[in-house]
């Protein structure tokens, strides 16, 4: 495809044409919208603002940290990390690539005109929404000192603080979440354009179907041990109260029960977007494809009996836990599988070091760091020791941060094209990539360290020898922070002064790469019909080979 | 396929029958989704009771006597009757189903008047049922005293699940009964017939769903103490 550079000021023709961004203007036309790339530019907006919200928190409590006996009262940090946690993980990773990218790429990569219900993709929206104001109503309150898990009696019978108002928030925003997971369940089976076959589906379509699964089949449960934590809190009764013999063990069975697979919804879409973004910068056939569509259905599967792992030391029984502790080990197979596949696929390939590549490669890095550390964790003599310490903090903060934060900027990047006909630019983008990519691992890997050394987390002070870890991970927080605003920033700026894209800048297989960008509104004028499968990139190697 | 001479007006007509929306390339398609959606929403709905099943299974093992205990509270023959309306507004709805398909609006509209009544039925019950808990004192948090003391605490957790698992129950019933209300209105404007009756068959689905629900609920709260 050859693209007409433009001349500043002229607009050349296909500026004229007619796409899903200028098709109607004002703000009805955004809000009443069921354009499914609407509501993803609608959820990219809120999922931004409430990412830097939850990143203020983390700036400050890093700020507390400074100093061993803290700068803020103690009230005050419980407050700052609950509602970190429960901002960044309800808020931002569980809704952020599928409410977005997948949001907008999937009926454009099955060859569908919109999810199959575009009034409940809205309507998903405004639920999401709802529940974010309700959290930040909490927040403004004076927040939550539940920590993100909400544990009973600390949550019900304990607290002073806004519990419910959290919960409600929480509550809301995990119908949102329902919600997407059915869309894209239901689109993926019953939209796919003809020839696009179950084997000819992007690895991404497959991650966020996979994720979908979860969605659905976790959420609810979250749903009723927040309403039951709820009841229990208001009437001052309940079932978690081990004053009446309830038990407050099962809180946190209900709770796992959602929350361990929820951290596959916040990891496998991620996965999806490296399968993506390494086959285009390798110009290759993503090695392996069955192997790592199936590992997504396997960790999606998995996900649902490995809960155990979170509850070594509440005394539940020996056998229960080596049989968690056997599952959990279970879930690095299909994950070194995508790792391995994801480095095969590089094998040979004529890689371009793109920003979206670079991106990728910080996952595949920090991922597996993430992935490894989590081994520790899942052996039961080495997670008794490190249970409540930083090593955990760091442990997920490089599968969440190193790995969904950074498939969602690469993502971001790669797709920034075809969602608003502008490129990036290259050189600011590396630069950001790079700057991440250092702040992270400075922010992270003392705390490694410092959990190692037994450094507990969720406590404002700590003994003066680990200050000058602390202070390292302090530094490389605010570089991260740097880090994050330079992308709002020169995106922003791409907006209006961004070189055009053609339709296909990456010289990418894929349907979305085959229409213009950005797309019209109903994505294809004719129904597409596929005749091969995915990542064909098969020409070039015969002329590279 | 004849289709392709259809005459662009007929067409659009026959989209406008069957309310093909603009991204469904068929009608079967379109139905093929909603009840897939519906299916898939139904399973959540499984999981989201499945938390307050997974309590009671689990307090009740605990404390069987407490649990065992409490029914001679529970009133069978309210519950039992309640039961069977609830049996038949699942025959009163799959029968409105049924006449939908076969394009009989009259007995649609019949059919769904009848579940409505049943529906309503239910609930009036459920409250004088609720009303006497409260008058023995029985309403966990706000009004509960109990015989034998010693049961007091445990039976009070049957109790705390007793009133969420059948108020969860009766929100998704008067829910059901607000989207009867639309069938309703929308038979009555006679938009179901053969070619479209999806939006019956769905809610359908939807009922009869909350209907097992109480159909596992009845004998888990109100049969615990009646075994021989």
């Amino acid at each position: 495809m050859a693209t007409i550079a433009p001349t500043h000021g002229t607009p050349e023709l296909a500026e004229n044409r007619v796409n899903y961004l200028n098709v109607e203007h004002g703000w009805k036309s955004w809000l009443f919208t069921t354009d499914h790339k609407r509501i993803a530019v609608l959820y990219l907006i809120s999922i931004t603002l409430m990412f830097f919200v939850g990143g203020l928190m983390a700036v400050l409590f890093r700020i507390n940290l400074l100093e061993p006996e803290g700068i803020f009262a103690p009230e005050t940090y419980n407050r700052l990390f609950s509602a970190h946690g429960i901002i960044m993980v309800f808020f931002f990773l569980v809704p952020s690539i599928p409410a977005t990218l997948a949001n907008f790429l999937i009926p454009i990569m099955v060859g569908a005109k919109d999810l199959a219900f575009p009034r409940i993709n809205l309507l998903s929206w405004y639920i999401y929404v709802i529940g974010a104001f309700l959290t930040l109503y909490a927040v403004i309150r004076g927040g939550v000192d539940t920590g993100w898990t909400f544990y009973a009696p600390y949550s019900s019978t304990y607290s002073n603080s806004y519990v419910l108002a959290a919960a409600f928030g929480v509550f809301t925003a995990g119908f949102s979440s329902i919600l997407t997971g059915l869309n894209f369940i239901v689109t993926v089976h019953k939209m796919r354009a003809p020839g696009m076959t179950w084997s000819r589906l992007p690895l991404f379509v497959w991650s966020n179907y996979a994720t979908g699964l979860i969605q659905v089949l976790g959420t609810p449960v979250l749903a009723i041990t927040l309403l039951l934590l709820a009841f229990e809190r208001i009437a001052h009764v309940g079932i978690f109260d081990p004053n009446i013999g309830g038990d407050p063990i099962l809180f946190q069975h209900l709770f796992w029960f959602y929350s361990h697979p929820a951290v596959y919804i916040m990891i496998l879409p991620g996965m999806g977007v490296i399968s993506e973004i390494v086959s285009c910068f390798s110009q290759k056939r993503i090695f392996g494809y069955n192997f790592v569509a199936f590992s997504s259905m396997a960790i999606a599967v998995l996900s649902f009996v490995v809960w155990g792992h979170h509850m070594f030391v509440t005394g539940e029984s020996m056998y229960t836990s080596l049989a968690f502790s056997f599952l959990s080990f279970m879930v690095a197979v299909p994950s070194a599988i995508k790792v391995f596949n994801w480095t095969a696929t590089m094998y040979k390939g004529s890689i371009s070091f793109d920003t979206p590549m670079l991106y990728a490669f910080g996952f595949i890095g920090l991922f597996t760091i993430g992935g490894l550390t989590g081994l520790y964790l899942a052996a039961l003599g080495t997670d008794v020791a490190t249970h409540g310490t930083y090593f955990i903090v760091a442990h997920f903060h490089y599968v969440m941060v190193g790995g969904m934060v950074m498939a969602f900027v690469g993502g971001l990047h790669f797709w920034w094209p075809k969602i608003t006909g502008r490129m990036y630019p290259e050189s600011w983008a590396k630069f950001a990539a790079l700057i991440i990519f250092i702040g992270f691992n400075l922010t992270f890997f003392p705390q490694f360290i410092l959990g190692y050394l037994g450094m507990p987390r969720r406590y404002h002070a700590y003994p003066p020898e680990f200050q000058a870890l602390n202070v390292l991970s302090s530094a490389g927080a605010s570089i991260l922070g740097v880090g994050y605003v330079i992308p709002m920033v020169y995106l922003l700026w791409s907006l209006k002064y961004g070189k055009k894209a053609g339709p296909n800048p990456y010289n990418a297989k894929g349907l979305e790469w085959t229409i213009p960008s950005p797309p019209t509104t109903f994505n294809f004028d004719v129904t597409p019909v596929v005749t091969e499968e995915a990542y064909n990139y098969g020409e070039l190697e015969e002329i590279v080979g | 396929m004849a289709e392709a001479l259809v005459p662009a007006g007929q067409e659009e007509a026959a989209a406008e029958e069957t309310h093909l929306r603009h991204h469904f390339a068929t009608p079967e398609q379109q139905m093929d989704a909603s009840t897939l959606g519906m299916w898939t929403f139904l399973i959540t709905e499984v999981l989201f009771f499945g938390g307050m099943f997974t309590a009671y299974a689990i307090y009740r093992n605990m404390y069987p006597g407490a649990f065992a205990s409490t029914s001679r509270y529970m009133d069978v023959v309210l519950g039992g009757t309640n039961t069977a309306v609830l049996i038949c507004s699942s025959l009163t709805m799959a029968l409105s189903v049924r006449a939908a398909q076969l394009s009989r609006r009259k007995d649609v509209i019949r059919f769904l008047i009848l579940t409505m009544i049943f529906g309503t039925a239910f609930l009036v019950i459920k409250g004088f049922e609720y009303h006497s808990k409260w008058v023995e004192h029985l309403v966990p948090g706000f009004n509960f005293s109990y015989e034998p003391v010693y049961y007091q605490q445990h039976a009070q957790i049957l109790f705390f699940l007793y009133f969420c698992m059948t108020g969860m129950h009766a929100l998704h019933m008067i829910v059901g009964l607000g989207l009867l209300t639309y069938l309703l209105v929308q038979s009555w404007r006679g938009v179901f017939h053969s070619n479209y009756y999806s939006p019956v068959e769905m809610i359908g689905l939807y009922w009869h769903f909350v209907d097992i629900v109480w159909i596992f609920l009845f004998p888990l709260l109100y049969l615990i103490g009646h075994r021989g």
